[in-house]
């Protein structure tokens, strides 16, 4: 019977206040599904960084011109000698050129033009711990100009740039969720004090009759509770739809850049959200009767 | 049942006290009427018997309980003994009179069945048999405080306390209501009532405490209105 009432008191709640109802869920879907994007970027950076790591080489380009045999014998050595190195690769010109046309398949003119002559050859060092790059660079800088090497080039830097963006972007929809999240609460601080006082002879009576407190209150915290889960739910919708048309669609072709956002993590973000919606609502709703139902 | 000892209470901002030392006993099953001038400090006293406002000095004790500083958390449990009647008899008009009862019953957690059994009972006492299915606007002023005087006996209280009940009524409709509080005084209740309606108060001789700036200034057993 307790159950029967409370509930059907949130439903007459969110119809008598229908506009209200759905500018609380439409804020809050907003919020979740930027604190969701939010979160599957963070994931996904990190997941993006085990990838993108187990990849990344540090390239030693050689001059073009007038590298002696012994040079490159004694760079060489040293590389194969080295503990930081795991695998050392010599990139000659030939295949720099056939690497270079595959790259730049897409701009005719330039691979055209360009001959094997006018590459660089290169090491290509796989270290064995990516984040040693200043002590290896250190050791090899003396062959930098007299030595034979032209420059020392780490593809991990280029790599944190990448994610420096992505984490930039992270931040900026966390910014904009709180944001979008302040304004959801002061919905429905408004939403359910305006039902308070719709209610305010009901509420008189049973705090006169001596009903407990959260009986007079778990209607009104319910009817947050249930905003903020249905906005949950819209706000997962939205974030499928993102994966399958901006991600798996539109963005297709970047997925060798952007990894795959995997279902997995996507699905993660369903309890996530109704978890927050619902905690979130129901201790704002909760504070702001407490200030407006005293006994 | 009800002992004020020494209270005090000066709202905030308040230039003097609204009571001012108080003491009173009031024994179970008694009849008191509590009288005097407006803003003398009468519904003071009702507002600290609920536990709606709390005194600034002194003790309150209720039902052998400590009112004053009561946890907020107990306070619906305590008001569960007492019931309660107000000049303006706050029913909900969009319910009917058995509604508003069963309303009363329902949001302490009785379940449906009880208020089936127990509801039509106390309308039939109070003199409403007949009348459950009634709007209150369908109601007589005197038919409507019926409902609140059946709102608040419905649980059986030790305590009725009643706030000006006659205060929108007519003299007729009045003595109506007074034998109704006389008839739930007889099973056992304490009844405790607010009141300047000197008719009232002296065709009932019961106790009368009168309340002047803040201080009792007499307590007579079978008073009149003076």
């Amino acid at each position: 019977m307790r159950l029967k009432y409370v509930l059907s008191e949130v439903m007459v709640g969110l119809w008598r206040n229908v506009t209200m109802t759905i500018a609380m869920i439409i804020t809050m879907a907003v919020s979740l599904t930027l604190l969701g994007a939010s979160v599957l970027l963070y994931l996904q950076v990190d997941r993006m960084r085990d990838v993108y790591y187990q990849d990344v080489e540090v390239s030693i380009f050689l001059k073009t011109q007038e590298v002696t045999p012994e040079q490159k014998a004694a760079i060489e050595s040293d590389l194969r000698a080295d503990p930081l190195v795991q695998d050392v690769h010599f990139e000659n010109q030939q295949e720099a050129w056939e690497n270079f046309q595959e790259i730049f398949a897409s701009a005719p003119e330039l691979t055209a033009l360009t001959r094997p002559e006018s590459l660089p050859e290169s090491y290509r060092v796989k270290l064995k711990d990516p984040n040693t790059f200043d002590q290896f660079e250190i050791k090899y800088e003396k062959y930098i100009g007299t030595g034979g090497i032209e420059r020392i080039l780490d593809q991990a830097q280029l790599v944190e740039k990448v994610f420096t963006v992505l984490g930039s972007l992270q931040k900026l929809a966390l910014i904009i969720a709180v944001v979008q999240g302040v304004a959801a609460l002061m919905l429905v601080i408004n939403t359910i004090q305006i039902a308070a006082y719709s209610k305010r002879r009901e509420v008189a009576v049973m705090k006169l009759v001596g009903a407990s407190n959260w009986f007079i209150q778990a209607p009104f915290v319910l009817e947050a509770v249930a905003a903020g889960f249905i906005g949950a739910i819209f706000a997962y919708g939205t974030l499928v739809l993102a994966k399958i048309y901006v991600f798996d669609g539109a963005l297709q072709p970047l997925t060798s850049v952007l990894t795959p956002i995997p279902w997995t993590n996507v699905n993660l973000m369903l309890p996530v959200l109704a978890g927050a919606g619902a905690l979130v609502s129901s201790v704002t709703g909760w504070f702001a009767l407490r200030f407006y139902i005293r006994v | 049942m009800i002992a004020l000892e020494h209270v005090t209470k000066t709202y905030p901002k308040a230039q003097r006290p609204s009571l001012n030392d108080v003491s009173v006993a009031i024994e179970k099953g008694e009849f008191v009427f509590f009288i005097g001038p407006s803003g003398s400090g009468k519904s003071t006293i009702v507002k600290l018997l609920l536990r709606e406002i709390q005194p600034t000095k002194g003790k309150i004790i209720v039902n052998a309980r400590e009112v004053g500083n009561m946890r907020s958390w107990r306070i619906p449990n305590f008001r569960r003994s007492i019931g309660c009647v107000f000049q303006d008899f706050r029913l909900l008009p969009n319910r009917t009179a058995y509604e508003n009862v069963a309303f009363a019953l329902e949001v302490i957690g009785k379940t449906q069945a009880v208020a089936r059994r127990v509801v039509p009972e106390v309308l039939e006492l109070v003199g409403l048999g007949g009348k459950e299915h009634r709007y209150p606007q369908e109601l007589s002023g005197g038919e409507q405080q019926r409902v609140a005087v059946a709102r608040a006996f419905v649980n059986r209280p030790l305590i009725l306390l009643a706030d000006e009940p006659t205060g929108n009524l007519d003299p007729d409709t009045s003595i109506e209501i007074m034998r109704l509080l006389d008839r739930i005084n007889r099973t056992g209740t304490t009844v405790v009532m607010v009141t300047h309606d000197s008719n009232i108060v002296n065709q009932m001789r019961r106790r009368v405490v009168e309340i002047e700036g803040g201080k009792i200034v007499r307590d007579q057993p079978r008073g009149v209105y003076g």
